[in-house]
């Protein structure tokens, strides 16, 4: 017991310092192109909560192939077109979707609530999950996947730049592919299929 | 007069089906396929997309828009660079002589800000476009669900 208990913390102590050494990495080049791909997901170490008022960290993603993607809710272009697409995607996949983890995180946690997710979500596929958090939460995550964003003031309002792509990872959590923004529903699909092996 | 009719009323709605696939004209411009997503609440913005083709010879281009549904419409692009969305403002749209040119997901939008109410699939409302050498033209915009993909029309352009 007390052995497992020693793994355990030292795990705890490597993976904080993975995750501190990936958000030092995300400051010192937020003006520059983040090169590089996500962690796989045993190596990441942040902490969310879900449209459903969840706490959620990477370890419940394991066991299952996942799909995760970065957006918001308040921008009336990007972020429907992706939801239809993946909405989409899940009703070609059918029932072999249902063991996928399809995740929005969230990069506007100011306005988007686990309230605000779950709102947005019940107009889409019930298999998409969001994920929010404090914006320290958010910038964790980000690091981990080496996804970007960038708050645009827009007048007395205000808008987000993020990365599009949707990452696809294996039940294992290893990284595995990324669907382009808007890429085609015939090279999608069967990206994701692979995952669903 | 219609346009008259029509900024007289703070806020206006249409009933009425497939009015999205009504084209309106103005000189050598033609302007259809004008929609819009329903919104949760005024809070988020909207979109507004249409397609406008210049049979003329003259290039035209949008430089605005104005609503009774928002209070700060604006044009904008979707732009994925180095895998990253960004939704930059765009001064105006080139609408090309000879060429139809679409506001169309994923690419130039309208996004209505603030909105004076929730928009709600079914309602509609009316958009004043602003061509710099054309001049005004004014069409209804059908709002559709938040999941549409566009509208259904028979002519299928």
């Amino acid at each position: 017991m007390r052995r497992r208990q020693l793994i355990l913390s030292v795990a705890g102590v490597t993976a904080a310092a993975a995750g501190t050494l990936a958000l030092g990495a995300w400051r010192s080049n937020r003006d520059q192109p983040v090169s590089g791909l996500p962690l796989p997901l045993t190596a990441m170490t942040w902490r969310l909560t879900d449209h459903r008022g969840t706490r959620v960290t990477p370890a419940d993603w394991i066991g299952r192939p996942a799909m995760v993607f970065f957006g918001f809710t308040s921008c009336p272009d990007v972020c429907p077109t992706t939801l239809i697409d993946i909405s989409g995607w899940l009703e070609a996949l059918g029932k072999d979707a249902d063991r996928l983890t399809v995740a929005l995180i969230t990069v506007d946690p100011e306005r988007d609530t686990p309230e605000a997710l779950a709102d947005y979500l019940a107009y889409f596929d019930p298999r998409i999950a969001g994920y929010t958090g404090s914006t320290g939460d958010i910038a964790l995550i980000a690091a981990e996947f080496r996804a970007r964003y960038e708050k645009i003031a827009q007048d007395d309002d205000y808008t987000m730049n993020h990365t599009a792509g949707v990452f696809l990872f294996d039940p294992d959590g290893r990284f595995a592919n990324i669907i382009d923004f808007h890429e085609d529903r015939r090279f999608a699909v069967p990206k994701i299929r692979r995952i669903l092996i | 007069m219609r346009n008259i009719l029509l900024g007289g009323l703070a806020m206006v709605l249409f009933a009425g089906a497939a009015q999205a696939c009504e084209t309106v004209t103005l000189g050598d411009l033609s302007v259809d396929h004008a929609w819009s997503r329903a919104t949760i609440g005024e809070s988020r913005p909207a979109v507004f997309y249409v397609a406008i083709t210049n049979a003329g010879t003259q290039d035209d281009a949008l430089t605005g828009i104005s609503t009774p549904a928002a209070a700060m419409p604006m044009l904008h692009e979707t732009v994925v660079a180095d895998g990253v969305a960004s939704m930059p403002h765009a001064m105006s749209v080139p609408v090309p002589a000879g060429q139809t040119t679409e506001l169309a997901p994923g690419g130039y939008h309208g996004m209505l800000m603030q909105l004076t109410s929730a928009l709600k699939e079914g309602d509609s409302f009316p958009v004043t476009l602003i061509f710099e050498k054309a001049g005004e033209v004014t069409v209804n915009v059908e709002v559709l669900s938040l999941r549409a993909e566009g509208p259904t029309c028979d002519d299928a352009s």
